[in-house]
């Protein structure tokens, strides 16, 4: 596997590959629901909904979204963890 | 995304479901267990064929009809034959498994784990002859409109499927 082009070393990778929305969406949910603050989730997907719903449920939880890399078939995108809800 | 207050956004949805069928049952529940994810107060309030859904009896066998369905392509009159219902539903279900959608108890699950409320209605109930015991134990409480008017009424984003 080719090295990252960007990006940090995520805490937790969430393996969201083959699902539909909203699976990716409920799967960094359950992720950052334990995950702690600053930490860094990596979400993978194939829906190609995922990353303006990632952008979205960023925006509404006031998390952040600190990179976007595009694989050859999928895509990962890297949040971090600013602050949690419930 | 619908705002209140200046640059506020709301933070409650209400989804009243119902439909029985298969096709009408998972746009609620996915918008349903995305909303909680988001952050926001979710209720579902199932009333009429929309009981089936959350029906022990039921929550397996939901089906898709071709026969008054225009997004089928087939005449209603072919719909109509003995078999076409069942067939369609199981050319549905293998479709949905093969881009690994959640069954209907899989995703009443995964909403129910993020948060969302399940509220039953009353007069449904009584009208089906179903009891309490009769619906899987998600179900939240039997409510009725007043309750459901209640919830929506505080600025809420409402859809009715």
């Amino acid at each position: 596997m080719a090295s990252p082009p960007s990006g940090v070393k995520p805490t937790t990778i969430v393996d969201s590959r083959g699902t539909m929305c909203p699976g990716p969406i409920t799967d960094l949910f359950r992720a950052y629901r334990n995950a702690n603050i600053g930490d860094v989730i990596e979400l993978l997907a194939t829906d190609p909904a995922a990353k303006s719903d990632t952008e979205a449920w960023t925006k509404r939880s006031r998390n952040e979204i600190i990179a976007v890399i595009d694989e050859k078939d999928y895509i990962r995108i890297q949040i971090r963890v600013l602050k949690k809800g419930k | 995304m619908p705002t209140s207050k200046e640059g506020e956004k709301r933070n409650k949805m209400v989804i009243i479901c119902s439909k029985g069928s298969l096709d009408m049952a998972y746009p609620p529940l996915m918008l349903a267990t995305t909303g909680a994810a988001m952050g926001m107060e979710v209720h579902l309030y199932f009333t009429f064929w929309g009981i089936n859904m959350i029906s022990k009896k039921t929550i397996d066998s939901l089906k898709i009809s071709p026969v008054g369905n225009p997004g089928i392509p087939m005449p209603n009159i072919l719909g109509m034959l003995p078999g076409m219902t069942s067939m369609l539903t199981s050319m549905m279900q293998k479709k949905m498994e093969k881009i690994k959608m959640p069954s209907i108890r899989e995703m009443i699950k995964t909403a129910k784990e993020s948060g969302v409320k399940f509220h039953a209605c009353s007069p449904t109930l009584d009208m089906m002859g179903l009891k309490r015991e009769d619906l899987i134990p998600e179900v939240d409480d039997i409510i009725g409109a007043a309750t459901y008017l209640e919830l929506a009424s505080e600025d809420a984003i409402t859809l009715f499927v």
